[in-house]
């Protein structure tokens, strides 16, 4: 029998909902204490993050089978960091990386909070290695030297005497030895020992050496469980009808042709839409072909990106929020004997993982709650599925499973897939685990992007060429403002907008950076490299034209600008070097360069292009990367690699556009990421430090898109500023 | 009941003979391996032999493949298969992994039709396999690999 269980008309709109449903649920646990701007002051702190007593019974489980399971508190969305986590414990440990093991850790914000983030378990701001270093290393540290005391008491000698090498234990006076597994039991009977002995750099025996990826294996023979391949007995899978436009809703249905559909069970309103829900994927889609919904939207976005970005322009001479202030910027450019002055206009962009978003929730007779996703902030989803289903948060169980990419998509402080999976469970009277499934198509127009953004800089020289004075006014939405994160904008920066602009390296006397909060419907978020990933064009192209108007090499011009900034001086050398910077090239191939620090990290890179016929082709990246000690150096070169690949999709082609509010791109066809034949040949040069690791996971994206401009630049003489470059300004070229 | 040979056993399939062969094999035979990406045959993540030619099973009716034989990336094996999946490993081509097994279908197809394959081979046959986290240039080393493996 079908069954219709209409919730009841709402009046609220989309965004209302999930903002209250959020801050009913969120604010709670999170409050003020989640601060991003902390995550960067302290990223690249040099000795680590202070992490407290060692916990190895947390985070290190050694079975009878010899396993060794590093307990992840972070989630891996291709990122590497199971890989690199294991990296540390292991080698504290002395274990043999043939017997590691990962598995994702439950949500417990106590136990595996991000040291960066406050008392929330998260990943974000790539600060999985950096909030983890110390931590793990006196969790592993502390399980070698439970091991060896368990191995002392037994064989009845000194701890002093026994070896721990690939994971054995061993006593080479006496000639005995054991496995971990065989220790492991009498070893957690021990006291932890408070303060263990970390090993001396020069010990390492798999950090800053290739270890191969833990997760290769499960990933190439279809093994790996992702959140859309969760089965549960009886299970019900659901796709929602969303509005067309956000801030539309739901005015009336006629579900009569759906629930004609074979295997539909339950059409059901909820305050984001329509859910049909029905046996199979293939029954909920043509459900929901069959549904007719007539959507309400007097409260809804309906202007176009074109007249919002017309918008941004004139908000953009207007005062602004000071992002920062030094000198007298105005004053130089008033005085200064050239001034240039710079539009650049980025547009929103979707995450576009390669699994759409999707969950899976159910309740339990005993009324707990289990959840099953790619979960990036377990914290957030718990809250947020423990308001809805009416249940407190340790009712809820978080099963995380590998996710397919993210790239901040996995972060909303709504948690609003998993909000949607829920609110369908608790409709359909919680009787069946709902497997909510988003078409690509509701991935792409169902929200969540990275902001648009008009940022206008003007700029100073004097005679000689040297930059006296900047400024920038920057216009966009913040990620932040409206959200339970909002306490973290002070005196009306969101410092996600305005990062990587207001605090450059550049040695430039007299700078002023203003941000205008734009106001509309649209959804945005954070989007790998945030800020960064629209901050670094504008800095990094328009040096480039400083330079330029100064008649200097842009390299040289910017290293003189980066004096007090030697790590960003290194990569940018190193990657120079390794390019082959200042040779001669042929017409119509270009060389350009740019360098940016993010999350901790520097990274400069030099791209090669060729412009022939009015075509670009991206030939080469050669990349040059600080980011502290490299626990893993080939997953640090795999991250590069990655970043390249996904930002040249933005550098080339990617936009989302607004028409009346109606997102226009709907799938890959029209929002295309880059392919095989597009991919550039990308080196990776790593640059050796004893300073604490930093972020990879997002560092590589900013630099893509303006060494590429300038190098287009130098091909062709045309300067492209904007993103997506402007190619049909390459034709005749 | 559709009656289909996969991975080379015969199952029967309670579902619509215009029911993707994607969505039977992974609602209807639990096989999840193979992934759903597009629905629009843009991606590739959906990528199944077909009588060993990858097709895009979110394209592909169940109803036109009843007589057929159907390998998955759980069950695919054999020379080229076994050396595509190691060059994977040794190369550590994944990253999140959403996309590798769509991307290794079309590979072992590649290799299967054209042992030294070249770059503008492999372009031509991988272009339509989307990798959003962008290991491109480990996925073609690692075709390389395999076929001077084979070789």
């Amino acid at each position: 029998m079908l069954k219709l269980n209409p919730l009841k008309q709402t009046t609220a709109s989309r965004r209302a909902f999930l903002t209250g449903s959020a801050a009913a649920a969120g604010a709670l646990v999170i409050g003020t204490t989640l601060l991003f701007p902390r995550v960067k002051a302290n990223a690249a702190t040099a000795g680590g993050v202070d992490s407290g007593p060692p916990q190895p019974n947390a985070f290190v489980k050694i079975a009878p089978d010899n396993t060794v399971t590093v307990m992840i508190k972070h989630l891996d969305m291709g990122q590497g960091n199971t890989t690199g986590l294991a990296t540390i414990v292991a080698d504290e440990l002395d274990a043999d990386w043939a017997q590691m093991r990962a598995a994702f850790a439950p949500a417990d914000a106590k136990l595996y909070n991000n040291l960066l983030m406050g008392p929330v378990q998260g990943t974000g701001g790539s600060t999985a290695i950096a909030n983890s270093w110390t931590q793990l290393r006196k969790a592993g540290a502390a399980a070698r030297e439970m091991l060896v005391a368990a191995a002392a008491s037994e064989w009845k000698v000194p701890a002093s005497e026994i070896r721990v090498q690939k994971g054995v234990v061993s006593h080479p006076v006496s000639g005995r030895s054991a496995t971990f597994g065989q220790l492991a039991a009498s070893a957690a009977k021990l006291p932890v020992p408070q303060e263990p002995r970390l090993k001396d750099p020069k010990d390492w025996v798999y950090i800053g050496k290739r270890v191969p990826r833990i997760d290769s294996a499960t990933k190439t023979d279809g093994s790996a469980v992702y959140s859309l391949d969760i089965r549960r007995p009886n299970g019900l899978t659901a796709v929602v009808a969303h509005a067309p436009q956000f801030g539309a809703v739901v005015k009336s249905f006629d579900a009569s042709a759906a629930k004609q559909v074979p295997g539909v069970t339950d059409v059901v309103q909820i305050p984001t839409g329509v859910a049909v829900v029905a046996k199979d994927t293939w029954s909920a889609m043509r459900g929901r072909d069959a549904l007719r919904v007539t959507w309400d939207d007097s409260l809804a976005e309906k202007r176009s990106t074109e007249t919002l970005m017309a918008e941004y322009k004139t908000i953009a001479p207007k005062p602004g929020h000071v992002a920062a202030s030094r000198g007298d910027a105005a004053g130089a450019l008033s005085t200064a004997a050239k001034v240039l002055e710079g539009e650049f206009e980025l547009p929103y962009l979707a995450h576009a993982a390669m699994e759409p978003m999707n969950s899976t929730v159910a309740q339990n007779p005993d009324g707990t709650v289990d959840v099953w996703s790619g979960s990036q902030f377990p914290t957030i989803d718990q809250a947020v599925v423990a308001s809805i289903m009416g249940v407190t948060a340790d009712k809820v169980r978080i099963n995380t499973v590998w996710a397919g990419g993210s790239f901040g998509r996995r972060v909303t402080p709504q948690a609003d897939y998993l909000a949607e999976a829920a609110t369908i469970l608790k409709a359909i009277g919680g009787r069946a685990p709902v497997h909510l499934v988003w078409t690509r198509e509701d991935d792409m127009r169902a929200g969540y992007y990275r902001p648009m953004v008009y940022h206008r800089v003007r700029a100073g020289l004097d005679a000689r060429g040297n930059v006296t004075g900047w400024q920038s006014s920057i216009v966009t939405k913040s990620v932040l403002l409206g959200t339970p994160f909002e306490a973290a904008v002070l005196n009306g920066v969101d410092t996600s907008s305005v990062e990587g602009a207001s605090d450059t390296a550049y040695a430039i006397p007299n700078f002023h950076a203003e941000v205008h909060n734009a106001k509309e419907g649209t959804p945005v978020l954070w989007w790998r490299s945030v800020g960064h990933s629209h901050t670094a064009q504008v800095m990094e192209v328009f040096i480039d034209e400083l330079a330029h108007a100064a008649g200097q090499d842009p390299l040289q011009y910017r290293l003189a600008l980066l004096k007090d900034a030697p790590r960003h001086a290194a990569v940018l050398r190193l990657a120079a070097e390794k390019a082959g910077w200042g040779q001669a090239l042929p017409k119509g191939r270009g060389r350009g360069v740019a360098v940016h620090r993010s999350f901790g990290s520097h990274v400069a890179m030099v791209a090669d292009v060729t412009v022939a016929s009015g075509a670009l082709k991206v030939d080469r990246i050669v990349a040059a990367v600080d980011c502290g000690i490299p626990v893993n150096p080939d997953v640090i070169a795999a991250q590069i690699e990655g970043s390249v690949g996904f930002a040249l999709s933005s550098v080339l082609r990617n936009r989302i556009t607004l028409q009346d509010g109606v997102v226009q791109e709907a799938n890959f066809d029209a929002y295309e990421p880059t392919r095989m034949s597009e991919m550039p040949k990308v080196e990776v040069h790593i640059v050796p430090s004893a300073e604490a690791p930093s972020g990879i996971g997002e560092p590589g994206v900013p630099t893509v898109g303006p060494a590429i401009a300038n190098a287009v630049f130098a091909a062709t003489g045309k300067r492209l500023r904007s993103l997506p470059l402007d190619l049909a300004a390459l034709r005749g070229v | 009941m559709i009656s289909v040979t996969i991975n080379g056993s015969q199952k029967q399939i309670d579902a619509d003979p215009d029911m993707p062969l994607l969505w039977a094999i992974r609602d209807h035979l639990d096989l999840t391996g193979t992934k759903y990406g597009c629905g629009i045959a843009q991606c590739g993540a959906c990528t199944v032999h077909v009588d060993g030619q990858p097709v895009r099973s979110c394209q592909t009716r169940l109803g036109d493949v009843a007589d057929a034989r159907i390998t998955t990336i759980e069950g695919v094996n054999g020379k080229v298969a076994e050396a595509v999946r190691a060059a994977w490993r040794r190369l550590d081509v994944v990253q999140c992994g959403y996309c590798q097994s769509g991307q290794m279908m079309s590979a072992i197809g590649l290799l299967s039709g054209n042992s030294k394959p070249t770059d503008a081979d492999i372009d031509a046959a991988m272009d339509g396999n989307i990798c959003r986290c962008g290991t491109y240039q480990r996925i073609r080393a690692a075709i390389h690999d395999a076929a001077r493996s084979l070789a």
